[in-house]
């Protein structure tokens, strides 16, 4: 506001004092600036009004979905969240199955995508030639512009029945027989289920804490790793030990940026997650994540008590992606501030 | 050389580099080979589905032979259409707002940080919001209730690359028009969103490119309508739902229907995202 007035202020100043020749237009040109400050007023409140839609956006979503989920958590109070069943027969819900899909789906996709995308930030920022770069880098983020159904399709039409006849018998010949994780790997392997999510899941944000990863391996001075490399480091050396350190902040809020937009992915998902309300041990059973048990049953669902849980998921899912990406936003901000101290 | 490959540790540094370096390199290399992947998949599949009938004839009825995506097609332009219609205004004007008096207030801040939540909100749950407080009241899925949904996943695109572009044009620029007198909204519109015009229609394709692709919240706003309808109080057929609807059936010409529909979509969107970015990079890093 200070500025603005400021600002407004100077023609008018400069025209009155400075220049009292030209003191016949003085009171025309207060007429001027009169006018273009009540222009600058009205401009301010209106684009002030366009900016605070955003934020009624997001008071509605958080009201709109409380106001829905209202039913569901006084007909099963607050246990709704820790009920281990989903089903419309009986017109009885809880939560938990969809949860625990959500979560777990999304925990493999970290795991997977955490050392990839590592791995591609590496090459885009110190490996690859310069002239190279632009190309990879689009490469990558062409994956992030495929559509999430797209995603869903090749995973069940195409990567799912490799992945059955080629991925998991090993996984169970292997991993299944050791004595504590085993029963993760056990079952029948039909190529869909949390495992197959979860592995399309990290190819779909790859591509997302990749480029958050390479913004913030670029912004590391260059005299830190010339010093590493004077001193004989390796190149591997300097990036583990001198970039990673620096950048850790941005890389664990990249990752949670990731984290953020698998948990409410939804299409891709439906398609190879096998849509059963059922918690199993095995990682190769069938599943529901809260975004895939909203997609296949909210058009459907007839009863009131069944529409209410389903906003219950939905406000469930928002609230934990809200938290998940503000402590991602609140990583990148401290870094953005580091790189202001550059 | 010979003291290096002989000392153990320097060896030992040595081995660690390359298989840190190798690992990189694989990285990379299972990155391109997903794309490859999916894209080559698609037009395996897609490739012979796409006729002159798909753009011509509606979506058929079960157990019928022919028929195409016309109507599917038309529904996702009109009602992508439309909500870049009401989101490029609404984005812009906030990003202005954002780009102007965002480093003076803690309502800006507190936006800026809203709207990059927004961002990577799950589109599900706009779905989900727009049938809570439109769907719900006129008690039918609409094309307009499918505009709206996917205008509230576009505005924070527009909002926050119109705030970044903005904020590329340099002070001096401004002073020089605040120097001969301009009053600050004729500033701001007329030199600096001028400036940066390339960049910010940059972020509108990107948006388009974003909510052409999208699913989840059309599930339950537009829905889908197996006729030809340009009635946007009407269910509405579009692209992203016939597919998914198609890919799920278990005819195969449905089947076949949606690979073709999403060999348009994904060329499209990646058209989108191409142009976006090459044509208008050098502008945009201005």
């Amino acid at each position: 506001m200070n500025t603005q007035t400021a600002v407004n202020a100077m023609p008018t100043t400069v025209e009155n004092k400075e220049y009292p020749s030209q003191v016949l237009t003085s009171s025309r040109s207060g007429a001027v600036a009169r006018r273009q400050r009540i222009q600058d007023f009205l401009f301010h409140k209106i684009t002030l009004c366009f900016a605070m839609f955003a934020f009624l956006v997001l008071a509605g979503i958080i009201v709109a979905l409380i106001y829905g989920a209202i039913p569901a958590f006084v007909g099963f109070g607050p246990s709704f969240i820790t009920t281990v069943d989903w089903d419309p027969v009986n017109d009885n819900y809880g939560a938990m199955i969809a949860i625990v899909g959500t979560l777990l789906t999304s925990i493999i996709a970290l795991v997977i995508a955490f050392p990839v995308s590592f791995g591609i930030a590496l090459f885009l920022t110190e490996i690859c030639p310069v002239w190279l770069r632009r190309p990879m880098g689009a490469a990558i983020e062409l994956l992030a512009g495929i559509p999430s159904i797209i995603y869903g399709m090749w995973g069940l039409f195409v990567f799912a029945p490799i992945f059955a006849e080629h991925v998991q018998p090993p996984l169970q010949n292997t991993l299944g027989e050791l004595p504590l994780i085993g029963r993760f790997f056990s079952g029948p392997m039909m190529g869909i289920g949390i495992l197959t999510a979860g592995v399309i899941l990290a190819v779909m944000i790859i591509p997302f804490i990749a480029s958050v990863m390479r913004d913030v391996f670029e912004i590391v001075p260059q005299v830190l790793k010339e010093s590493a490399y004077a001193l004989g480091c390796t190149r591997w050396e300097v990036v583990r030990k001198i970039v990673l350190p620096f950048t850790r902040g941005g890389v664990v809020g990249g990752v949670m940026l990731g984290l953020g937009r698998a948990l409410g992915e939804t299409m891709a998902i439906t398609f190879v997650i096998g849509n059963a309300h059922e918690l199993s041990w095995s990682l190769f059973s069938a599943g529901n994540s809260i975004a895939s048990t909203l997609a296949n049953e909210f058009a459907e669902a007839e009863s009131k008590l069944h529409v209410s849980s389903l906003f219950a998921l939905g406000l469930i899912l928002f609230v934990i992606t809200f938290i998940v990406l503000s402590g991602a936003k609140l990583m990148l901000l401290r870094m953005a501030r580091k790189e202001g101290l550059k | 050389m010979n003291h290096t490959s002989s000392n153990p540790v320097y060896r030992m540094r040595l081995l660690t580099h390359r298989i840190g370096i190798f690992m990189s390199f694989s990285a990379m290399a299972l990155g391109i080979f997903f794309l490859a992947w999916i894209l080559i998949t698609l037009v395996m599949n897609g490739a012979s589905a796409i006729t002159p009938a798909i753009f011509s004839a509606s979506t058929p009825a079960p157990g019928s032979d022919d028929g195409g995506l016309a109507n599917a097609i038309f529904g996702s332009l009109l009602m992508v259409g439309v909500s870049t219609l009401i989101s490029t205004p609404v984005g812009i004007l906030a990003g202005i707002y954002l780009a102007e008096y965002g480093d003076e207030s803690w309502f800006a801040q507190a936006t800026r940080f809203v709207v990059d939540i927004m961002l990577s909100a799950p589109s599900i749950v706009i779905g989900l919001f727009v049938y809570a407080i439109y769907v719900i009241h006129t008690k039918h899925f609409s094309g307009w209730a499918g505009s709206f949904a996917i205008s509230l996943i576009a505005i924070p695109v527009v909002i926050r690359t119109t705030d970044n572009m903005l904020a590329l044009v340099p002070t001096s620029l401004r002073e020089a028009a605040y120097a001969l007198g301009a009053p600050r909204w004729k500033v701001a519109l007329m030199v600096r969103l001028r400036a940066v015009r390339a960049g910010i229609l940059t972020g509108v394709l990107l948006a388009v490119a974003r909510i052409s692709g999208e699913t989840a919240p059309l599930l339950f706003t537009a829905l889908n309508n197996q006729f030809f309808s340009a009635d946007m109080n009407q269910p509405m057929a579009n692209l992203p739902v016939v597919i998914y609807q198609f890919a799920m059936s278990p005819y195969d010409n449905w089947r076949s229907l949606a690979w073709g529909g999403a060999l348009l979509i994904t060329f499209g969107v990646l058209g989108l995202n191409i142009l976006s970015r090459t044509f208008f990079s050098q502008k945009a890093q201005g």
